[in-house]
């Protein structure tokens, strides 16, 4: 290996390690401020919680079982909504790509039913669809179809021209123009909707158990708010932080195991 | 001879249409193709060429006139750009003309591998496109075409997107590949210099509306590519055509 090659290894491995040794520090600083802050009285832990008392009130729901009812609930929702929202957002996207006349007709359908806020038709879900777990699969449904939808269908409409020509030249129909160039020239694209659909999903689902529900990590938090448990409410937020990340390396993971 | 054209444009004539107005790209044209010929298409850019060849390549049906096509004639396609699909091996990219027409036999999937050996590219068959240098994608594009064993070959500028150096052993291996491979041929371009190279018969366009200049047969036409360079009348020919393209 020459020296210069060293170097630049060692250039980049350096970068890791300040990378890494920083994100650390942020979070162990923060978490042990928070602590001491708490333990010499300066916070008062009865409105801000204290990380030990986080870790002790998820010990205690994990082992009474709660935690995990919980969460499976959430986790259900988020990916019965995820999977129908992106299920319909294809088909429909497909379904104007093939027939140009109908995006042109619903195009600002769908831009109006994309800006509306969706939380504004949330009472009215839970008059239509009842207090439960359907209107919040609905709920994280509204919250990300339109978006996903006029996502997927622009990177359609956007694929090279020159590809398509191409096939041209082969006399190729539409469903091998679809099938061969604008499905995996879009692979990447499709992806980076799916990660904004997920969160979006996310949104739509801990919004819809704020509103109704009797179960769910967004049960947790109105529940915990409306009795002043405020270690109920900080231990569910952080529940929530690391399932997302969770769920968004898992689509991250399995993306990068596809690509060439 | 008569007997001999598989291709006949019959005054062919093709206007745009946009909101504001209609444009007339190309002025009657007529010309016949025979069997083996290599005919160039040279006119100035933006003339309308590579419209004809759409249309003689059946892509664009919009058109006035007759185009006669010999009975179970196949016409290969090759564009300007090499297209290659960077998700998809040497090989696949070769096999997609044949995937899209049915035809993915494994007779016709080891005649494309035959043809990429004989042409050096066997060792990249499994590779991607971006391992491969311009030159070579411009060969893969032109095998990807030639797997459909085509009877006409059209050529849309096929060395345009390429460097000077590479133009001319570029324009070497696609004038050997066709002349082994015995195909008839429209080529459109802008260089004179590389039609008369390779052609047999040289078609000059007027600036946009298209209409047919003039027509050169090519004296020298049983020369291979350099040699043709070096024959008296390459310069005076190019000259005549020049003049012809008054491009001021």
């Amino acid at each position: 290996m020459s020296p210069e090659r060293k170097k630049y290894l060692k250039k980049i491995k350096n970068e890791k390690i300040l990378v890494f040794t920083f994100r650390s520090l942020i979070i162990i600083s923060f978490i042990l401020t928070w602590e001491l802050l708490v333990r010499f009285r300066i916070i008062n832990s009865f409105l801000t919680s204290s990380p030990t008392d986080i870790i002790n009130t998820t010990y205690k729901l994990l082992v009474d079982g709660t935690l995990l009812n919980h969460i499976t609930v959430t986790m259900y929702e988020i990916i019965i909504s995820f999977i129908i929202s992106f299920l319909i957002s294809f088909i429909v996207a497909t379904i104007m790509y093939f027939i140009p006349i109908i995006s042109k007709i619903i195009d600002p359908y769908l831009t109006i039913l994309n800006s509306l806020p969706k939380v504004a038709l949330g009472p009215l879900i839970i008059i239509w669809a009842g207090a439960g777990i359907k209107s919040i699969i609905i709920m994280g449904l509204l919250i990300s179809i339109f978006v996903t939808t006029i996502n997927i269908y622009t990177s359609f409409i956007n694929t090279d021209e020159k590809y398509i020509n191409l096939m041209k030249t082969f006399h190729s129909n539409k469903k091998n123009i679809f099938l061969k160039v604008i499905i995996p020239s879009n692979y990447k694209n499709i992806i980076s909707t799916l990660k904004i659909n997920l969160s979006m999903n996310f949104i739509g689902v801990i919004m819809g158990e704020l509103l109704v529900s009797k179960k769910g990590l967004g049960y947790l938090i109105t529940y915990g708010s409306s009795v002043f448990h405020i270690n109920l409410v900080i231990t569910s937020i952080v529940i929530l932080c690391i399932m997302s990340y969770l769920l968004y390396s898992l689509v991250e993971y399995l993306s990068k195991k596809n690509i060439h | 001879m008569k007997d001999k054209i598989i291709l006949s444009v019959d005054n062919i004539s093709k206007k745009y249409q946009d909101l504001e107005n209609e444009v007339l790209a190309i002025d009657d044209i007529s010309f016949n193709l025979s069997k083996g010929e290599f005919i160039s298409i040279i006119g100035p850019s933006g003339c309308g060429k590579s419209t004809l060849l759409s249309i003689l390549a059946g892509t664009d049906k919009d058109y006035k006139g007759n185009l006669i096509i010999k009975n179970n004639t196949n016409i290969g396609y090759m564009l300007q750009n090499d297209c290659l699909f960077p998700w998809r091996t040497i090989l696949d990219n070769c096999l997609l003309g044949l995937e899209i027409n049915n035809r993915l036999t494994k007779e016709n999937i080891n005649y494309v591998k035959e043809l990429l050996k004989k042409y050096e590219l066997a060792d990249f068959m499994n590779k991607y496109p971006d391992n491969l240098s311009g030159g070579m994608r411009q060969r893969v594009a032109l095998i990807r075409t030639l797997a459909l064993k085509p009877d006409i070959l059209l050529l849309d500028e096929p060395l345009s997107a390429l460097d000077s150096q590479t133009r001319l052993t570029i324009g070497e291996d696609i004038f050997n590949i066709i002349k082994n491979e015995n195909i008839t041929a429209i080529m459109v371009t802008h260089d004179i210099g590389e039609a008369l190279s390779i052609s047999d018969r040289i078609i000059v366009l007027t600036k946009r509306p298209a209409k047919i200049k003039n027509i050169y047969q090519i004296p020298f036409n049983n020369l291979d590519y350099y040699s043709r360079r070096l024959d008296s009348s390459f310069n005076k020919l190019l000259d005549q055509i020049w003049r012809d393209l008054d491009v001021s």
